[in-house]
């Protein structure tokens, strides 16, 4: 799950990028419009944190230029200024959520994941697929009653498979999900996680497209 | 205490009022006198002369007899019985032949000529007219009691007065009632006013307005939009100041929460080292606050300020800022007046916000150079520092509060502080000066 983070306070970008990585995202963060503008088109996102007042404009004018280019990507609030007349400007224009400042780290990784989760068409925040059940929430899995625990890039891997069963992904875009900008890099770590996933999930649970990359094997098999 | 200008007016208007209506008084009752003293000495001297002429014509006799005067017949005019006396004298034995009914007995003029005089008979002033009739030896005599030409004049006067007495209270309550009309606009202002929630600071509703009351309502809508202002100024910059104090907050305690989740003693020495930092841009932050609200709320107090102590300590007091951003401060100062008038509480607030900005500007093992004299009646300091300057697009937008400089790190109000208190101060800042070295440098100067 990538966040980009749009946050002038540098502190609090830190901190958000920091805390949001240990709570199983990938974070990327910037202090300007431009720098998230230009962050939204070279790379891909799950979800943006965006802050209203920066030094070169309004959060607001970015969403509201996301929103009129059709792009849905989840967008969360962050301001000083939570009166309900600005919360509800903030929601008009096109946010997903909305969270005042001082916030609580665990409620912004909540209310993200259900964000994220609103956004891919699910209730739950469980996936479950052949018999294996995931909490985003926990980073724990569970299958036939037995609890499972995953490190923060095994579970990333597991988690963007299972979002969509069946559908391939590449190295590079595991990656993208694995890595912010700020981090190295290892090659063929994807593999070294696949591999772990595979001895704790038995060995036909990942399957390799050869040439394209990975997904979840089919229900039953 | 003032009284109201209903009451003010009501008296002016009652006094100037009865004040003519005396003045006419006494004006009728001296052409009445003046009148009635012409008319009625006409008669005298009409009746006197007719008497004399009677007497000649033998239609009165008149008998030398010792104590048997004859008797004059005198014409009674209307209402004032009696009014004329009519005596005749005889030249001769200077004795009373005639009188008139009710005439008195004494002679009613001690004077021997013809002509007016007046004289004081049985203790009551009289004005006579006497005629001297040689021929027949005799002395007429008509004349008739002031006292009577006094009641005549006091029965005009009394006229007019009776009338007066029941005219002016009607008056009075006329102009009362007048004025309460006439001040209506005024009530109605007060009424309009008294309306308003206190919180309402709206132009006073359009409408024709007597032309005195404009100008009132012209200055109290001016007023009204100045409050208005004042109180906008007032909401923004404390809807910036909590804003700008949530931010620092929402890191605390982001930060707090990385420390207690972290993994590893490298994250949570960093999380802690934010959490200072965090800390120190804060309270910074409430010292600019209150900074800026004490310039904006005090009269500047001017003492003589000894400037080389003042610029000292406020180096001093960053000195520790410089160490711990590894920036070296070093000055250069002239010999200043030890006794300069100005507010140290503006100028030191001044500086101290300038300096701290440049050590913040600066890279590290920069250089922060103050230098400061006094030439041609004026103070002269400048501040230079190794930083990228202030790019010349945002030089006055730099001065309003809230706006941050390019690196983003500040608070935003530090040089609002200083330029609030330099303009208090009347003295000029100039952002875009150059020091000997070609370092960005920012000016102050201070008149006096």
């Amino acid at each position: 799950m990538r966040i980009l983070i749009v946050e002038d306070d540098e502190v609090l970008a830190n901190g958000l990028s920091v805390g949001l990585r240990l709570s199983g995202f990938t974070a990327d963060r910037v202090a300007t419009l431009a720098d998230a503008r230009a962050a939204l088109e070279t790379s891909d996102f799950e979800g943006m944190v965006l802050d209203i007042m920066l030094p070169d404009g309004l959060g607001l004018d970015l969403l509201g230029e996301l929103r009129a280019r059709g792009s849905a990507l989840p967008v969360l609030l962050l301001t000083a200024r939570d009166q309900v007349r600005d919360r509800v400007r903030g929601l008009d224009a096109g946010a997903d959520d909305y969270l005042g400042k001082p916030f609580d780290l665990d409620e912004l990784a909540a209310r993200l994941r259900a964000m994220l989760r609103r956004g891919e068409g699910r209730a739950s925040g469980a996936l479950r697929w052949n018999g294996l059940e995931i909490d985003p929430a926990t980073h724990t899995g569970s299958r036939d009653g037995a609890a499972l625990r995953f490190s923060r890039h095994e579970f990333a891997i597991l988690h963007a498979l299972m979002e969509h069963p069946g559908r391939v992904l590449s190295r590079a875009a595991l990656e993208d999900r694995l890595y912010g900008w700020q981090e190295e890099v290892e090659s063929n770590t994807v593999e070294v996680h696949v591999h772990k996933l595979r001895a704790k999930l038995g060995r036909g649970f990942v399957e390799t497209v050869r040439g394209l990359g990975y997904r979840v094997a089919a229900e039953g098999s | 205490m003032t009284i109201s200008i209903r009451l003010r007016l009501f008296l002016i208007l009652a006094l100037a009022t009865g004040a003519i209506w005396l003045s006419a008084v006494l004006w009728i009752e001296t052409s009445t006198r003046a009148e009635v003293e012409r008319v009625l000495d006409a008669r005298l001297a009409e009746a006197a002369t007719m008497v004399s002429s009677l007497i000649s014509d033998h239609r009165v006799e008149v008998a030398h007899a010792a104590g048997g005067a004859i008797h004059v017949p005198m014409p009674a005019a209307g209402g004032y019985t009696r009014q004329l006396s009519c005596q005749i004298w005889s030249l001769d034995d200077d004795a009373l032949v005639g009188r008139s009914d009710g005439a008195p007995q004494a002679r009613l003029t001690a004077a021997d000529g013809a002509g007016y005089s007046e004289s004081d008979v049985e203790g009551e002033p009289w004005r006579v007219f006497t005629v001297v009739n040689p021929d027949l030896g005799v002395r007429v005599m008509v004349g008739d009691s002031i006292a009577v030409r006094d009641r005549l004049v006091r029965d005009v006067i009394e006229g007019l007065l009776l009338p007066a007495a029941i005219i002016l209270p009607l008056l009075g309550g006329l102009i009362w009632i007048s004025l309460a009309r006439g001040l209506a606009p005024l009530d109605q202002l007060a009424a309009t006013l008294r309306a308003r929630a206190p919180s309402d600071l709206s132009p006073l509703p359009q409408g024709p307005a007597p032309r005195e009351i404009r100008p009132v309502r012209r200055a109290l809508d001016t007023l009204f939009a100045r409050v208005a202002a004042a109180r906008d100024t007032e909401r923004d910059f404390t809807t910036y100041a909590a804003h700008e104090l949530k931010t620092p907050l929402a890191g605390m305690r982001t930060q707090a929460q990385v420390l207690r989740m972290a993994p590893d003693a490298e994250t949570r020495a960093a999380a802690l080292r934010a959490i200072e930092t965090s800390v120190d841009r804060t309270d910074r932050l409430v010292r600019q606050l209150l900074e800026l609200a004490e310039i904006d709320r005090e009269t500047p107090e001017q003492t003589a300020t000894d400037l080389a102590a003042l610029i000292g300590e406020t180096m001093a007091e960053l000195a520790s800022l410089a160490r711990a951003r590894e920036v070296t401060l070093e000055s250069d100062i002239a010999p200043l007046p030890a006794t300069f008038r100005t507010s140290p509480f503006l100028l030191h607030a001044a500086l101290r916000n300038l300096i701290e900005n440049a050590v913040i500007a600066s890279p590290r093992n920069g250089r922060v150079s103050v230098t400061a004299r006094h030439a041609e009646g004026a103070l002269h300091i400048d501040i230079a520092d190794d930083g990228p300057g202030i790019p010349e697009d945002q030089r006055t937008r730099m001065t309003e509060r809230f706006v941050r400089g390019p690196s983003g790190s500040g608070s935003g109000l530090g040089l609002s502080i200083v330029a609030s208190a330099v303009a208090r101060l009347n003295g000029t800042l100039d952002f875009g000066a150059r020091d000997a070295e070609g370092r960005h440098q920012i000016s102050v100067c201070l008149p006096g």
